[in-house]
């Protein structure tokens, strides 16, 4: 029997398990593999907050969702291709994600009575037809895992470990993948066990060979390298982003990184990662708590430090009284907030962009302080590279916002060069000599002031959170001072948007009837859906805002030139509010709040709504 | 403490009057702060250090107006976060002389937390402690080191909470330097302020400072001439512990347990318990013995350095790390960082 290879666009897999399955380290093997091949893609990992919730419930499935293709590709995928049921709750949580034909890949062993019962099943779905019309692939990856590596001095406990490496060697058959990535993989990371080494080689291989030998699968798909952007790129996920724009901002600015930081999901990567950077200098902190965390920036930061403190939600509302001492002392400092789903601890491993009106307002007094938002994995790197320039350069602090869907998610990066980047100016105040008076909020055409040392001669100074004068810095009760400097610190914010790219149309018209407004981690989706729809001759426009605070100058223009104005937002409907505050217009919500992305379908519906 | 005079110091011609700021003083008239700060004035001039090398962080209160009046670099942060953002400028900047002032609701209440692990990380910094046991500035609550049953506006019943002892505290946590002295002795003061600084690592001197608005002669027996000496034991490094009007009483371990002996009737120096700065043990027994109860006799409060101990800074071995790194692997190389370890090209 002939095996035939189907030509594919675009696909969709979704890797699902139970949390010890390994599901996510299978899927960014995939996703490794079909980047370094040349398609591009996006990812989704989905995983419970707990570390082991128990077996084979439903609560303890974790799932990666990969899409791949020869086109563009904006978003993690809508609707599954294709879905690796590890066990029966895999399959149970994520069957409504699957296409009406799409591929079930299912592991025969996770279907047992026990299995059955712990997700709920009566019968099993494998076996009693229920699954009709999808295409059933049902292997004993368990048994066909045991048999591989029979041989080898390890207990079943270990072995078992290595079944989604089965599971990913028959995918790369299945996709017509090279395995050398794994491979290599494989063995650097056990390169001091030889025995387990030995068993994730043989059972990859075991799988694709299983593919190849098994006369049972008579199709194999294939999918073509991506027209790209001529370039060398390579694969990055959004924490994994933001730590090299620091480093990056470091080294342009010539400023000693210093991160001062509390863990907390889906943040802590960052810190892993920059950790490993000492050679760059960087210098990283694990406080002994969020408030710390901050506080130690702000040490860092007046001694003339690149600092930046990185967090999520609950951090950030401990962080909020530090984050006023930084807007009084006017001294720069980055605050990274990976959001999740909120309030109080919410959904710490899910996504959502709830801590808008928080980074923009949630803080005692008047308090302004600049906001950029990324909008995809490889956009971090330039997104945070940003707040570092704004933070140095007009001596403030900025909120950096990113969140749990594109701090995890990957995608292929047209990464630049050194040369390619923006130098940053840090401007240290001078020494001075002969008892010439420092007056530390002295201010340029920027509104900044110097950023004064210790160490440096003659700039001796005491800066504190209480109001205080400008120019001298004094201390000041004075109530015409007190007005005077909230104007001004509000005023030195404002003056930021004279220096900032002006908005850019990502998508359609000038002009017209409908524009998308997006903000953060929804450009995926709203990017993909404004497309099709372009292209299906709707008249449809998208803008997506990287500054929030403050908002590009020609932004209430654009927002004038559309009939009706939609913001999609993962959360209750906060720039929305915002935008109607700011520009008194009736703009649209469209609100998704269950820890999950906007899909691209739900968007073309609700767009297409409005445009009847 | 002449040792620790360095040639510079001379050299630098500072004096006290440098380290003052043309900023009014706003303590209330009388408060033991004033003390402190001339103290600290007097001192700093002997340090050998520029002044642009001395920085001040001081969190909420009114001790942590502190660096308004002292002409170095200074931060009033906030409540309880001095420690926090002296840890941070302490891990970049080693070579700067980092000083934290700080009161008892400030470090043992709101800033406990930083307060301990400040210490059991031993950066390399001074803090100093005002323990007035009350709360001054928001005008007169219990504090965590006022006694129980303390009558307070916001303990008109009586305070139920159990306080705080500093020095328990800071052994506890792990502090290589500990010492107390008291505001009405400038000169004991000044010799533990030199000692403070001169030790390497996170140095504690928990000072007594008199409230005189909220809580006036909470100290009263260790500073009135008719009762400081039977009450004060001052700690001498190798020294028995004698106290009393006369230098009549003594402290001697029954295994243990600490008791007052008199050195008229029976005991000699020789059966004192000899101050060991360096033995942690001696030292946790002397942080709590004026607590010791005894139907016969009254404890002492020691003054002086509890206990003093060498270990690495935590900046120290942050910047080995660094530079071993840079060693192993070279300086950092941005464009090797942002390409990666695997690539591909589109054409």
């Amino acid at each position: 029997m002939g095996v035939e290879t189907k030509i594919l666009e675009e696909v969709v897999i979704k890797f699902a398990g139970d949390s010890g399955d390994g599901m996510q380290l299978t899927g960014g093997q995939f996703t490794n593999t079909s980047a370094l091949f040349g398609n591009d893609l996006g990812t989704f990992p989905d995983f419970p907050a707990e570390i082991r919730a128990p077996q084979g419930t439903l609560a303890g499935v974790s799932g990666y969702q990969l899409n791949f293709g020869s086109k563009e590709i904006f978003t993690p995928g809508d609707l599954c291709d294709v879905l690796i049921a590890m066990n029966s709750a895999a399959l149970k949580v994520n069957l409504s994600n699957l296409k009406s034909d799409g591929i079930i890949i299912a592991n025969i062993s996770g279907f047992d009575v026990k299995n059955l019962k712990l997700a709920g099943y009566d019968k099993s779905p494998i076996d009693d037809g229920s699954l009709e019309g999808f295409n059933l692939i049902k292997m004993d990856v368990t048994k066909l895992t045991r048999d591989a590596i029979e041989d080898i001095p390890l207990g079943v406990k270990e072995k078992d470990r290595c079944k989604n490496m089965f599971v990913l060697g028959f995918l790369y058959w299945m996709f017509d993948r090279p395995m050398e990535n794994t491979i290599n993989f494989i063995q650097s990371k056990f390169s001091n066990n030889e025995d387990v080494r030995e068993a994730n080689l043989r059972v990859l291989k075991a799988g694709y060979h299983y593919g190849d030998t098994t006369e049972t699968f008579t199709t194999r798909f294939h999918v073509e390298k991506a027209k790209m952007e001529p370039g060398t790129y390579r694969n990055i996920m959004g924490n994994q982003a933001v730590a090299i724009g620091l480093v990056a901002a470091s080294q342009r600015s010539g400023l000693p990184l210093f991160l001062g930081s509390y863990p907390i999901t889906p943040a802590s990567d960052i810190l892993h990662e920059l950790a490993k950077y000492k050679n760059f200098g960087v210098r990283t902190f694990q406080a002994e708590d969020e408030i710390a965390a901050i506080c130690s920036c702000i040490g860092a930061s007046f001694g003339g430090s690149l600092a930046i403190t990185t967090t999520s939600g609950p951090g950030m509302a401990l962080k909020a009284e530090a984050m006023g001492l930084a807007v009084m002392l006017e001294i720069p400092l980055i605050i990274c907030n990976i959001q999740r789903g909120g309030p109080s601890t919410g959904l710490p491993t899910k996504t959502e962009q709830s801590d808008l009106m928080q980074a923009i307002y949630g803080r005692n007094g008047e308090c302004p302080m600049p906001v950029i938002a990324a909008k995809s994995p490889a956009d971090c790197f330039d997104a945070v590279f940003e707040a570092c320039k704004i933070s140095v350069q007009h001596m403030t602090p900025v909120i950096f916002l990113s969140d749990g869907y594109i701090a995890n998610g990957a995608e292929p990066w047209k990464f630049p060069l050194t040369s390619q980047l923006d130098e940053i100016k840090a401007e240290f105040a001078k020494p001075l000599e002969n008892n010439e008076k420092f007056l530390p909020y002295q201010r340029d055409e920027k509104l900044s002031r110097p950023w004064a040392v210790p160490g440096t001669k003659g700039l001796e100074h005491r800066i504190g959170g209480l109001e205080k004068e400008n120019i001298t810095g004094n201390i000041s009760y004075e109530a015409q001072n007190h007005e005077f400097m909230v104007k001004l610190r509000e005023e030195k914010v404002n003056r930021i948007s004279d220096y900032i790219p002006l908005q850019e149309l990502d998508n359609g018209p000038e002009k017209g009837e409908l524009l998308v407004v997006g903000w953060g981690g929804t450009y995926g989706a709203i990017k993909a859906a404004v497309k099709e729809l372009l292209t299906e001759g709707y008249k449809v426009s998208h803008i997506h805002l990287r500054h929030l605070k403050p908002f590009p100058k020609n932004l209430g223009e654009i927002l004038n030139n559309f009939e009706k104005v939609m913001i999609p937002e993962i959360n209750n409907g906060q720039l929305v509010k915002i935008i109607r505050d700011k520009f008194m217009i009736p703009a649209i919500p469209y609100n998704k709040i269950q820890g999950i992305p906007i899909q691209k379908t739900e968007l073309i519906v609700k767009i297409k709504e409005l445009l009847q | 403490m002449a040792d620790i005079l360095i040639p510079d110091a001379l050299e630098l011609k500072l004096s006290p009057k440098d380290f003052q700021t043309d900023q009014d003083v706003r303590w209330c008239p009388g408060c033991g702060d004033y003390s402190i700060l001339k103290q600290v004035h007097t001192i700093l001039p002997q340090l050998g250090l520029k002044k642009e090398n001395i920085v001040f962080i001081s969190g909420i209160g009114c001790s942590s107006r502190f660096p308004y009046y002292t002409n170095t670099f200074g931060m009033h942060s906030i409540h309880g976060r001095a420690t926090a953002v002296a840890s941070g400028l302490k891990a970049t900047r080693p070579e700067l002389s980092v000083w934290i002032v700080t009161g008892d609701g400030d470090a043992m209440s709101i800033g406990g937390n930083h307060f301990i692990h400040l210490l059991r990380r031993n950066f390399d910094v001074n803090i100093l402690l005002f323990n007035n046991q009350i709360y001054g500035l928001t005008k007169g609550q219990y504090s965590p080191t006022s006694e129980e049953n303390k009558i307070t506006k916001s303990t008109p019943y009586g305070s139920v909470d159990h306080p705080f002892n500093p020095i328990a505290l800071a052994l506890g946590a792990d502090a290589t330097f500990v010492a107390r002295s008291i505001d009405r002795d400038p000169a004991h003061l000044q010799q533990m302020l030199l000692r403070t600084w001169k030790h390497k690592g996170a140095s504690f001197l928990e000072i007594y400072q008199n409230c005189n608005i909220y809580n006036d002669g909470a100290f009263e027996i260790f500073t009135e001439k008719a009762t400081k000496k039977e009450n004060d034991l001052f700690l001498v490094h190798g020294q028995p512990l004698v106290f009393g009007n006369l230098e009549d009483k003594g402290i001697r371990l029954d295994g243990f347990t600490p008791q007052v002996v008199s050195l008229t009737n029976g005991y000699s120096k020789d059966d004192l318990m000899i101050h060991d700065e360096n033995d942690i043990n001696k030292s946790m027994i002397l942080s709590r013995l004026y607590e010791m109860k005894s139907e016969e006799y009254i404890f002492p409060k020691p003054f002086g350095v509890f206990f003093i101990r060498d270990r690495s800074t935590y900046e120290e071995v942050m910047n080995e790390q660094i530079n071993t790194s840079v060693g192993k692997l070279g300086k950092g190389d941005l464009d090797k960082l942002l390409i990666g370890k695997e690539n591909w090209i589109v054409e």
